[in-house]
């Protein structure tokens, strides 16, 4: 054989294949005799464990991370919760099972609908529960009459509760159901169908987190399905518990203060973005969530005009109006269009091109400069350095104090808000910026608008000297035996180069806002308090058609203007920040001022306000 | 042109055995094609009734050239296979969190199953060129290294662990056939022994816990250590004489996982009991004598090596699949030669038979 090499030849290759064919014999051997241990020698053994499909898995669902507000108050927590359950396999027959059961507890379920469930594939040796969530006499009565019952058994699962109904609701969010895009996610690898996760809020953005991991156990039942002994079992790991920066009882007052009114309330503290309070109004109750929420209340949510489900501090976007002036003040002082000595006169209009641009105060305000101009929020004097400015320049300043964009706040569904530019005209309607817009714009009307938290993160800037925080909700992250913590201190995003002069004199102005008889919001002043703050007035119609209308007290609620206060105190030293929009409030002079005002008092009394102290290790000695 | 002495030669003993033991198959898999009761179509059984014949066409298109043409293809065909490798991974089809497969047209392909046979022609192409009697050096083994290792990582990451170790394997069983030299193989060895602490110091945390989950299916109770269990179940309750066809209970309640891929054993051992079990045990391993057997009386180097390596293949799967049923193994996804669910393995396994012909019946040409 020519192909053969190196004294390889066919007898070579032959005992190398008999050397194959032993460890094949030997490999069969051992199969056989495995199968002949398996089938003959535990055959009984196996055939009997079988017979009763006696070896099954329970799992153990995680409790879920509960949430404390900054001082440890607890916000949700989990409640045991009883459901009645019916093993079909181990209930037969079906029918007799159901009506034994309706003897003795007030239970009904129809046996018809139990054979559909089946039919669908529901396997025989799994609980269905047919009754969730039975109070305490139902409990006790199945409890004692337990061995008339085969196949009936009770499932004690937790269930979420928010602990305060309706408050913080936008916020904390609510659980839904597992869907089918959910279970396609990579972080959701494990869960099943009827799993619970988080669908909005706190509970969405934290879900990984809160979730926990599930456990189970392999168990040995007899044959009417009852628990013989655990064979083995793997531990559910509990969810983390959060820590929020949100002061609760601060929280409730500015929930109690928009009462009915449509709006929203954001309290930070301006020293390190910890959001204090975010508050939405009007509110829905989560709990109605927990065990699947009826048609008709979710229809009458969504139907509801004022949007009781969508969480007005960051989904909500609105004209800055006024308080937009504070950003127009400190562009025109920065790029040196104006300085603290220039003047414009206000005879209680403007003319420009061939149109009047008017005042809010119809005779005007005389002799005007920067800080008279912000006191009074006289709208000819900032027309004027909105001019000079250009809408770019300007659109560059708001962009700095973080408005019309996400702030990145850690719940979802965060609005953007828009402050225009020149290119965005261009792209978005392909028509050139015309001049007098930008009279419009500098004022916060026209396109400009902004969210509520927006709002907050830029008057704390204003109040911290220029440190743009993003807003923090959670303090910290704890795991359940409290062994590991995440502390979250505080995120700069962008420092603002400001002079100290144009400092002083915003801080000034909007002292005077609030402290001088002159100020738009002097009615909200407190002896001691030192508050800072400024008003707007955003319109709902344009001003143009305003004219052609009744007058303002005349007009249907859904067409008065929003009422804006964002507010610092105390002047030197600012502790807390506060953004409040009350929609179709009219001034913000007397329909939003006075709830800052009452929040900012609130917090700045002794014992109230401050950083809280920690929470963690007091709120765990009390749990367990 | 065409041979009488082809005809002569054919091996029908292995065409027998190979439809033998399809059929079993088929009736094994009606059984196990039924998890939501009695009325439910068994649309998993039509399905592979249609691969079977499809398997057998391409069998019969694997004996009908002459197989030393493989010894001249063997790199086109590899570095085709590691083409659609690659492609797996920017075109493929998710299912499951792995990507594995490739649509074609209305059906999809599984490339790995290819490359497995592509892995052993191309080894068989280079064994047979350095074979020799003293065995193979360190030098020598280089080349194979690289041949496996590329669709190994490949397969790996799709991931696919049961193919990827099987390439492994059959190409680690090829080349203890063709003999290491014994200061190579010892080097090798030590070479491992050394490093395999090494590189568990290096692992992740979860990584080792996966690996120790793999080894020993026990640490975790409520996924494969509970499919071990029930399949363990399964396969004892048959007894002597099986529950009887269409009548195993483990199953019917889907107790078992996987019950028509990877644990179609189990249903088999369930329904038709020892008797059941070890009939079908002597079927492969006829199976696998008769393919050593082509290796036997084979005559030239390219077509031994080459016939080892496919009857490896076979052999690696039925004893991995059977032993990891039993509790033996740890789990990995490997299918059961033409008994398991699946139209790439039914391909891959009617190919290699049809490969195993093909040099049986040339074993009298000499060129």
């Amino acid at each position: 054989m020519g192909d053969y090499l190196k004294g390889i030849d066919i007898d070579w290759f032959r005992n190398r294949v008999s050397l194959g064919m032993l460890v094949a014999i030997v490999a069969f051997v051992v199969i056989l005799a495995r199968l002949f241990y398996l089938q003959i020698i535990e055959g009984e053994t196996y055939r009997a464990l079988s017979e009763n499909n006696s070896i099954r898995l329970q799992t153990v669902d995680p409790p879920r991370g509960l949430i404390f507000d900054a001082h440890g108050k607890l916000l949700v927590d989990n409640r045991p919760a009883f459901d009645v359950t019916l093993t079909p396999k181990d209930a037969r027959p079906v029918q007799a099972a159901l009506e034994r059961l309706s003897r003795y507890a007030p239970i009904s379920f129809d046996a018809l609908q139990l054979q559909m469930i089946l039919r669908k594939g529901h396997p025989p040796f799994k609980p269905l529960v047919i009754k969730p969530d039975v109070d305490r006499n139902v409990l006790a009565a199945i409890e004692v009459s337990r061995f008339d019952l085969p196949g009936i058994s009770i499932d004690v699962k937790t269930r979420r509760q928010y602990i305060h109904n309706r408050s913080a609701a936008h916020l904390l969010g609510y659980l839904g159901e597992v869907n089918l895009d959910d279970l396609k996610k990579a972080e959701n690898t494990g869960l099943r169908t009827g799993d619970l996760i988080g669908k909005f809020g706190i509970e969405k953005a934290c879900d990984t987190v809160l979730r926990g991991k599930r456990g189970g156990r392999q168990v040995q039942v007899n044959a009417s399905g009852q628990v013989m002994r655990v064979i083995k079992q793997v531990d559910a790991v509990p969810g983390k518990n959060l820590f929020l920066t949100i002061h609760h009882r601060l929280q409730q007052l500015a929930e109690a203060l928009l009462k009915d009114a449509a709006g929203a309330v954001v309290a930070m503290d301006p020293n390190n973005g910890h959001v204090l309070a975010l508050a939405s109004s009007p509110s829905f109750d989560p709990n109605a969530f927990v065990s699947g929420i009826s048609r008709e209340a979710w229809n009458a949510l969504v139907s509801n005009p004022d949007h009781p489900m969508e969480n007005k501090a960051i989904q909500g976007e609105y004209p800055p109006a006024s308080t937009y002036k504070i950003i127009t003040a400190i562009a025109g002082l920065e790029e040196g269009v104006i300085d603290e000595n220039t003047t414009f006169f206000c005879p209680g209009y403007y003319r420009f091109g061939n149109r009047s641009y008017r005042c809010w105060k119809k005779g005007g305000h005389g002799h005007m400069n920067v800080v008279k101009a912000l006191t009074q929020s006289c709208d000819v004097f900032f027309y004027q350095v909105g001019q000079r400015l250009g809408v770019d320049r300007l659109a560059k300043w708001a962009h700095r104090f973080g408005l019309g964009s996400p702030t990145g706040i850690d719940i979802e569904n965060e609005a953007a808000g828009l402050i225009p530019t020149a290119a965005w005209k261009k792209r978005r309607y392909g028509i050139r910026w015309q001049k007098g817009e930008t009279l419009s714009i500098a004022i916060g009307q026209g396109y400009d608008l902004v969210t509520p938290l927006q709002q907050a993160v830029m008057i704390s800037a204003v109040a911290n000297g220029g440190i743009r925080y993003k807003p923090l909700l959670i303090r910290s992250i704890q795991s359940a035996d409290g062994k590991e913590t995440a502390d979250f201190k505080k995120n700069v995003v962008d420092r603002i180069r400001l002079r100290r002069r144009t400092l002083q004199i915003v801080r000034k102005a909007l002292f005077n806002v609030v402290n001088t008889r002159k100020g738009t919001a002097w009615r909200s002043r407190v002896e001691g308090l030192d508050i800072c703050g400024k008003t707007g007035t955003a319109q709902v119609v344009g001003r143009k058609e305003k004219g052609t209308e009744k007058a303002p007290g005349n007009r249907s609620k859904h067409l008065k203007d929003h009422a804006w206060f964002v507010a610092y105190a105390p002047a030197e030293d600012p502790r807390i920040a506060v953004a409040v929009l009350v929609e179709h409030g009219e001034h913000g002079s007397s329909a939003a001022a006075p709830i800052a005002r009452e929040l900012i008092r609130y917090y700045l009394k002794a014992g109230n306000g401050g950083p809280p102290p920690d929470p963690k290790y007091k709120t765990l000695r009390q749990r367990h | 042109m065409f041979d009488k002495r082809l005809v002569k030669n054919f091996n029908w003993a292995l065409l027998g055995l190979t439809l033998l033991i399809g059929c079993c198959g088929l009736v094994v898999l009606y059984s196990s094609d039924r998890p939501g009761g009695a009325d439910a179509v068994r649309t998993l059984f039509s399905k592979q009734l249609v691969w079977f014949g499809a398997g057998t066409l391409l069998m019969i298109g694997s004996f009908l050239f002459n197989y030393k043409q493989l010894d001249r293809w063997a790199h086109a065909i590899y570095a085709l296979c590691i083409l659609l490798l690659i492609g797996v991974f920017v075109l493929g089809k998710h299912a499951g969190g792995a990507r594995r497969w490739i649509a074609v047209g209305p059906i999809s392909i599984q490339p790995s199953e290819m490359t497995k046979i592509a892995v052993l022609i191309v080894l068989a192409r280079y064994y047979s060129k350095v074979v020799s009697a003293e065995g193979l050096t360190f030098r020598n083994l280089i080349p194979p290294m690289l041949y496996t290792l590329v669709p190994f990582v490949l397969i790996l990451k799709q991931p696919d662990l049961g193919t990827a170790m099987l390439i492994l394997i059959i190409a680690g069983i090829l080349t203890l056939f063709v003999k290491i030299k014994r200061r190579t193989l010892l080097g090798l060895l030590s070479f491992a022994a050394l490093s395999t602490p090494l590189v568990w110091y290096f692992l992740k945390g979860y990584q080792k816990q996966r690996i120790l989950t793999f080894l020993n299916p026990e640490r975790d109770p409520l996924g494969t250590g509970y499919h071990i269990i029930q399949s363990k179940i399964a396969i004892g309750s048959g007894m002597m004489f099986g529950k009887g066809y269409l009548k195993g209970t483990q199953n019917a309640l889907s107790f078992l996982p996987e019950q028509h891929t990877d644990f179609i054993f189990s249903v088999l051992a369930e329904e038709w009991g020892f008797v059941g079990t070890s009939i079908m045990v002597l079927l492969f391993f006829l199976l696998i004598i008769r393919g050593l057997q082509v290796a036997y009386g084979c005559r030239d180097p390219f077509g031994t090596i080459l016939a080892v390596g496919l009857t490896a293949m076979l052999f690696s799967q039925v004893v991995i699949n059977i032993a990891m049923v039993m509790g033996l193994m740890p789990v990995v996804g490997v299918p059961l030669p033409m008994i398991s669910y699946g139209g790439s393995s039914m391909a891959s396994v009617m190919v290699s038979l049809g490969l195993l012909m093909n040099i049986s019946m040339r074993r009298f040409m000499v060129e």
